[in-house]
């Protein structure tokens, strides 16, 4: 878009504001503007954040990179990667890492299917 | 933990020993110290400062020091340098010099494509305009640095970069290997690195989160719109723009706001009438983000190959943070418009923030902005004016991502100007589109400083276990808690490392050769400036090719600057040398010893001494000598030698005459003009006097000025010459040491 400075002619509203007021307005509108990416991120997840999950869950950045991969290709991200782990670790009393790993090299991944959609939901169908 | 000595280089090899169990001390960051305790200044050397903060421990001061006792004083602001040449082994020499210099804020540059990349990169490449960053590249320095700011007495700030494609994971690896500064702002990713923005804003929000729980300090993303418009003085509405989203965003997800820094450049520089225009702006944003930091970044916008005009804007940059304020000072290198920067470079920088703030030091008292009335006052107004509406059009348009896709951000234009040349992005676009997944009610993780929605209601038991607070309680703690669960990954390269590298560099570092370096060690690259009385294109081929006569391999020109469209310029080039120095065969004459001022007295006291004195030839410079003499520098006289001072241009007849009147026991002449040998000429016309009158036996003779070098004096048959940069003490001390042995001789 182009336009030319139209300042003058935008300000009215502003003119009379006394400068702290302005001010006021400024950070009032900023929390307009950043209150929905606020939201967003609160009820969203990506790679990014489930592999930071998971490396403070004690894995390596490349078991994380393997783990995340596999929650996605199996649409379990959505309930978070770290709770996979958890919950397969729990179910199958195995500790965290020894789950991780090996849901890292594809194993247990029925296991995970069934602990989250049920035994007669495949993901796949979900 | 291993200390290092000041007179000891670092072992690089060592710090890189048993790295998979080494931890770092903290992870916040660390603002310097007020010197000034009780409100009534600071005393350093002959002098009060009433911005300083604490003294080092050990340090390199300003060139000037030793006029003024060598003080050193530490301006307040933390001071960045930016060191990031691609082998992150021989940054951690320059960080140390850095340190030394008033450096306490050390950033890492990352390697060109990282933001690209998913997940984190492991072992140590080499990298390209940047350091590759990686658990053990951030352990090795974080460990070399934790040795360095013991040697110098002050904590050293660790910074490096949480954007791109795994920020979270980024500001996980960083929370838990003591990096203390980061820069994080998810515009960055949107606007300059085309990743897509939702995802950028989700990513963000954790990152933030991280850097939250570790108390690092945050620097935003704004100054790369000034770097980036073509008027970068027209994007002023939009900087406080940018600046607002971060900071609220940052807010928002946890971050204190006195950790929260704007990285904000003065958006403009001469000959433009930089500070008129410069300084409403840092005025507006300082009011309008109280409570939030500056971090003063320098202009690069309008940087060229001269180190000296990047140096005069760096400085008037440091006059507006020194008349509005800054918490971080940063430095760009004077040479980032000709190369990745180079050692000397980033001490340049450094020393240049240094010596401002020293020579600035409390101004304030004495000089205010006419804030309340006039063109600035109405300037700062219209500023924030242009702001909201800026912010007030981005809501009409439906938001931020609106606004995004609508190519509201880095158009030229003077907001509300619009220019159509703003960069637009699509929210289903960019490095990263569709990865973004909404959380099921049922989604949980358990750790520590994890951002949103987290149900771990269901894991829950009646002790407190798995509660919100504490998600991480779930697993026993996570890395946070228990750093020993971090897997430490070494090399994934058998090529491309650290060891590989420094193999090819170890004669360098244990045995006695030395090779001219600027950015690795053992590069052998040298910068020679020269003049050619000749126009730009001749002599810049004439100067590769004197280069090449010189000896040197791979000729570059880096710096060209006219005089006059014919009569000749200055050309700077560099090339690189293939031969190395064995410090073993150097014959290095061993450093004159210096008595003490108490020894010097003592013998004055008993056995008085009176010299003669005067610049000889046709020769008014007495700066010089004055030194030597007066008691006020630190002179001769202060030692209680009687000095006859016969002034300027004096005959060499005439101070042979003086002191043979006057029974002296030295002539000191000092000369500076070097045309023809004069200065040598004069040296043997005093001896040749002096023995035409039968008194050469009676007289010591010295000389000094710039010119003099020492042994070409003594050839001329005086007895001592000094050469620039000589101290009364020095002179005193021959002079002493002479008249005891001649002492010594009578008394045999």
């Amino acid at each position: 878009m182009e336009r030319i400075d139209d300042f003058e002619h935008r300000r009215k509203h502003l003119k009379e504001l006394p400068e702290e007021d302005l001010e006021k307005r400024f950070w009032e509108l900023l929390e307009q503007v950043v209150d929905p990416l606020v939201d967003l991120a609160r009820t969203h997840t990506t790679p990014s954040v489930e592999r930071s999950v998971l490396l403070r869950m004690g894995f390596s950045s490349l078991e994380a990179d393997s783990i995340v991969k596999h929650v996605i290709d199996h649409h379990l991200i959505a309930k978070g990667a770290g709770h996979v782990v958890y919950r397969v670790a729990r179910e199958e009393n195995l500790d965290i890492r020894t789950a991780g790993l090996r849901l890292g090299a594809g194993e247990l991944w029925d296991k995970a299917g069934d602990i989250f959609f049920g035994t007669d939901t495949n993901s796949d169908q979900r | 933990m291993d200390t290092i000595q000041p007179d000891k280089k670092l072992d690089i090899e060592k710090i890189l020993e048993d790295l998979e169990h080494y931890r770092p001390r903290r992870r916040h960051w660390t603002w310097r110290k007020s010197s000034d305790t009780h409100g009534g200044g600071n005393k350093e050397g002959f002098f009060e400062y009433f911005e300083t903060s604490e003294d080092l421990k050990n340090s390199v001061p300003l060139p000037a020091a030793h006029y003024f006792n060598n003080i050193d004083p530490q301006p307040l602001p933390s001071i960045t340098t930016e060191i990031a040449s691609g082998r992150f082994e021989d940054d951690i020499r320059r960080m140390r010099m850095a340190a030394w210099h008033g450096a306490d804020h050390l950033m890492v540059i990352r390697t060109a494509g990282q933001s690209h990349m998913e997940g984190l990169i492991e072992g140590t490449p080499q990298g390209v305009g940047g350091v590759p960053i990686t658990r053990k590249q951030v352990r090795a320095q974080r460990k070399a640095l934790d040795m360095i700011e013991d040697e110098v007495g002050r904590p050293i700030n660790y910074h490096s970069y949480v954007s791109g494609v795994s920020g979270p994971e980024i500001a996980v690896m960083f929370a838990e290997e003591g990096v203390n500064g980061v820069h994080q702002d998810p515009q960055y990713n949107v606007l300059y690195r085309n990743i897509n923005m939702v995802r950028s804003f989700v990513d963000a929000a954790e990152a933030k989160r991280i850097i939250s729980w570790a108390g690092m300090a945050q620097i935003d993303g704004a100054h790369n719109a000034n770097a980036t418009a073509r008027q970068a003085w027209k994007v002023m509405p939009e900087l406080m723009v940018q600046h607002g989203i971060n900071s609220m965003f940052s807010v928002k997800t946890g971050v204190k706001k006195g950790n929260i820094c704007l990285s904000t450049v003065p958006p403009t520089a001469p000959p433009a009438p930089a500070l008129r225009m410069d300084l409403p702006y840092a005025v507006a944003l300082r009011e309008l983000f109280k409570g939030f930091r500056m971090r003063a970044q320098q202009n690069t916008k309008y940087m060229t190959s001269s180190t000296r005009e990047a140096t005069v804007t760096h400085t008037l940059n440091l006059l507006i943070s020194e008349l509005t304020s800054a918490d971080i000072q940063s430095t760009i290198t004077p040479d980032e418009g000709r190369n990745v920067p180079w050692h000397i470079y980033n001490i340049e920088g450094t020393d240049t923030a240094k010596q401002a703030f020293a020579g600035l030091d409390g101004l304030k008292e004495m000089v205010e902005i006419k804030r309340d009335g006039g063109k600035l006052a109405a300037e700062v107004r219209e500023l924030k004016e242009r702001a909201v509406l800026f912010l007030e059009e981005i809501l009409e348009a439906g938001g931020y991502f609106n606004a995004v896709e609508a190519g509201f951000f880095i158009d030229s234009g003077k907001y509300p100007e619009r220019n159509g040349d703003g960069i637009a992005r699509k929210i289903d676009g960019g490095v990263g589109a569709g990865t973004v997944y909404k959380r099921d009610p049922d989604y949980m993780a358990p750790v520590t400083a994890h951002f949103g929605y987290n149900n771990t209601g269901p894991y829950m038991d009646n002790t407190g276990l798995g509660s919100e607070d504490e998600p991480s309680s779930l697993i026993g703690g996570c890395t946070f808690e228990k750093p020993e669960k971090i897997i430490f990954i070494d090399e994934l390269d058998e090529e491309d490392n650290v060891h590989v590298r420094l193999e090819k560099t170890a004669e360098l570092r244990h045995t006695s050769k030395i090779i001219p370096e600027m950015e690795w060690q053992g590069d052998g690259i040298v910068q020679t400036t020269m003049f050619f009385p000749a126009d730009r294109r001749t002599a810049f081929y004439a100067a590769v090719e004197a280069g090449k006569k010189m000896g040197l391999k791979d000729v570059e020109v880096i710096h060209t600057e006219v005089m006059h469209p014919s009569e000749g310029t200055r050309v700077e080039i560099k090339g690189r040398v293939d031969f190395s120095i064995d410090t073993s065969t150097l014959d290095i004459p061993p450093e004159p010893e210096i008595l003490s001022e108490d020894e010097i007295r003592t013998f004055v006291k008993n056995r008085p001494v009176k010299i003669v004195a005067g610049t000889v030839g046709n020769d008014e410079h007495s700066v010089g000598l004055r030194e030597i003499l007066d008691i006020k520098h630190g002179g001769i006289e202060g030692f209680g030698i009687e000095c006859s001072y016969l002034g300027t241009s004096v005959p060499l007849e005439k101070l042979v005459d003086a002191a043979i009147e006057l029974d002296a026991d030295a002539i000191l002449i000092s000369t500076i003009i070097s045309h023809d040998d004069i200065h040598y000429k004069n040296m043997k016309k005093l001896n040749d006097i002096c023995v035409e009158k039968g008194v050469r036996d009676r007289f010591l003779l010295v000389a000094g000025g710039t010119q003099v070098t020492p042994e070409l004096a003594v050839s001329q048959g005086i007895d001592a010459g000094f050469g620039r940069g000589t101290k009364g003490i020095e002179v005193a001390t021959f002079l002493v040491k002479s008249l005891q042995e001649r002492n010594g001789n009578h008394d045999c």
